[in-house]
């Protein structure tokens, strides 16, 4: 089973802002290069992209968690 | 006041429970999960486990530090800075609960906190302010703002600080290019899309006069810091007094300030900031209504002790001198110690700090929240440390700096150690001839 994982410590976000919708949902498809979520480093914001093409079968991090580095944070399928 | 709880981490609680012991008041500490072993929590007389990793679980959790400093029997709240420290709904609510908050009151932190009612407020006390436009919504009403204040302008977040969200613009079209985004950026930062224009002060320099004033009406200032080098609008080092400044223009920075202070009845310590241009004209910027990083530098030129008057005030006792008992006794230079790799676009970079051998002798003095074998955590700023040197005169501070950098050794996180070293020997720092820019221009 594919995964996306943390390729930093820090704080996981799923929408760019509080009041913004969020990046990707369960079951959508998303493609290599795309922007998936957020984490926070020292109060700078990196973009988590996808790694390869497939569909979100869901996320294994809750919006605003912390993550470790290697962590998976989104399993995909197919 | 018996006891004070600090709502903060790092190396500013640890300075304010310091300040709070030297005063006879005990320190309770607050900490998230990944700072149960942080040093102010072992130097505190008690501490509090408030929540997650992640600040908006912890220290920007105002419930947690309200119920902390209650269920403690803490009287007093001190909010270091950063964090709720400007956050006027978290001073009222340590008042709601029958607490002091160590700070201004709360119409004063709204005030200052509002661009334009601190504009305002400059204006109404006789201090120049730099030429701005009232929050503008669309490009056309931009447009036109912007010809009334005069190109090259920057974009300004209405409820912004910290330097964030700020952009500039030289023309009418790049003004409507960027707009868009620099409301987006406001909204996002600050939950707030309103945008004002200002004039860009070209080969400024960022002058800030620290002010006390107590409840009893007394207004003083322990003369300026300029914080001219800074990256990305972040400082970098900053100086005291501002280097080169004629005595004739000192007097009216802070001069200005003070009455800023006072026309606003202004109570605690705070921060009037200034652009300083080349011909000694000055413009206010903001106030910033807590306790700066930057403070120790004013502190060991003026030999006030701000976090000690801080708790004095907050105590609703008078300040503990006048202003014909503060003068400049030499020179002090801070060097803000990060981790930060200076060889990846200064990226924030966290890690174990395996090894912090700090400098001494005298007119060294470092503030930090670390010792070796810390981990620097992935969710606060990214600061070690802060090295002040200072010395009877500018040079014997820069050579001290010197001294103390080539004695300073970080281990296992990159850090701004090597920046400094190479910083401290370009001619335009030697000589005080930098502006706002000037670091970008030679990165």
């Amino acid at each position: 089973m594919a995964t996306i994982k943390a390729a930093m410590p820090g704080v996981f976000y799923r929408r760019p802002a509080p009041e913004k919708p969020a990046y990707v949902d369960d079951g959508d498809a998303i493609s290599a290069g795309q922007t998936i979520a957020l984490i926070e480093v020292m109060k700078t914001f990196n973009e988590v992209k996808a790694d390869e093409s497939g569909t979100v079968a869901a996320f294994l991090v809750e919006d605003g968690d912390e993550v470790d580095v290697g962590q998976d944070i989104v399993r995909l399928e197919g | 006041m018996r006891r004070v709880l600090v709502a903060n981490r790092g190396e500013i609680a640890v300075r304010v429970i310091r300040a709070a012991h030297a005063a006879g008041i005990e320190a309770v500490a607050v900490h998230s999960d990944a700072d149960a072993e942080g040093q102010w929590v072992r130097l505190a007389d008690a501490a509090v486990h408030i929540g997650k990793s992640a600040a908006a679980k912890s220290y920007l959790n105002s419930a947690a530090l309200v119920e902390a400093a209650v269920s403690t029997g803490s009287d007093a709240v001190h909010p270091g800075y950063g964090f709720l420290s400007e956050r006027p709904g978290f001073a009222k609510e340590i008042g709601d609960a029958g607490l002091t908050f160590v700070g201004p009151a709360v119409s004063t932190i709204e005030m200052m906190g509002d661009k334009a009612a601190a504009r305002g407020a400059a204006e109404r006390a006789d201090v120049p302010i730099v030429p701005g436009s009232p929050p503008v919504a669309t490009v056309d009403e931009a447009v036109a703002a912007a010809e009334d204040v005069g190109f090259p302008v920057l974009l300004k977040a209405a409820a912004g600080g910290g330097g964030r969200g700020i952009r500039p613009a030289h023309t009418a079209e790049e003004l409507a290019e960027v707009l868009p985004a620099a409301q987006a950026e406001a909204r996002s930062a600050f939950n707030d899309d309103s945008i004002y224009l200002e004039r860009a002060i070209v080969g400024a320099r960022h002058v800030e006069v620290q002010v006390l004033a107590d409840g009893h009406g007394n207004v003083v200032h322990t003369f300026e810091r300029d914080c001219s080098v800074q990256r990305r609008r972040q400082k970098l080092i900053e100086e005291a007094p501002a280097p080169g400044l004629a005595p004739e223009t000192r007097q009216r920075i802070n001069d200005a300030a003070v009455r800023l202070a006072r026309q606003v009845g202004y109570v605690g310590a705070g921060t009037v900031e200034f652009l300083l241009t080349p011909d000694g004209e000055f413009f206010f910027i903001e106030m910033n209504t807590r306790i700066q990083v930057e403070h120790p530098i004013s502190e060991v030129v003026t030999d006030v002790d701000l976090v000690a008057e801080q708790l004095r005030i907050a105590a609703g006792l008078p300040l503990s001198f006048d202003q014909d008992d503060v003068s400049l006794d030499g020179a002090a230079v801070e060097l803000r110690i990060n981790a930060e790799d200076p060889d990846n676009d200064f990226q924030p970079t966290p890690g174990n700090l395996s090894r912090l051998d700090l400098p001494g002798g005298p007119g060294v003095r470092v503030d930090t929240g670390f010792v070796a074998g810390d981990r620097i955590s992935p969710f606060y700023d990214s600061m070690i440390a802060k090295l002040i040197c200072f010395g009877p005169d500018r040079d014997v501070a820069l050579a001290r700096a010197r001294q103390a950098l080539s004695e300073l050794h970080v281990d296992g996180v990159p850090s701004t150690v090597a920046t400094h070293r190479r910083l401290l020997d370009e001619p335009e720092l030697r000589t005080g001839a930098v502006h706002t820019r000037w670091l970008e221009g030679l990165c």
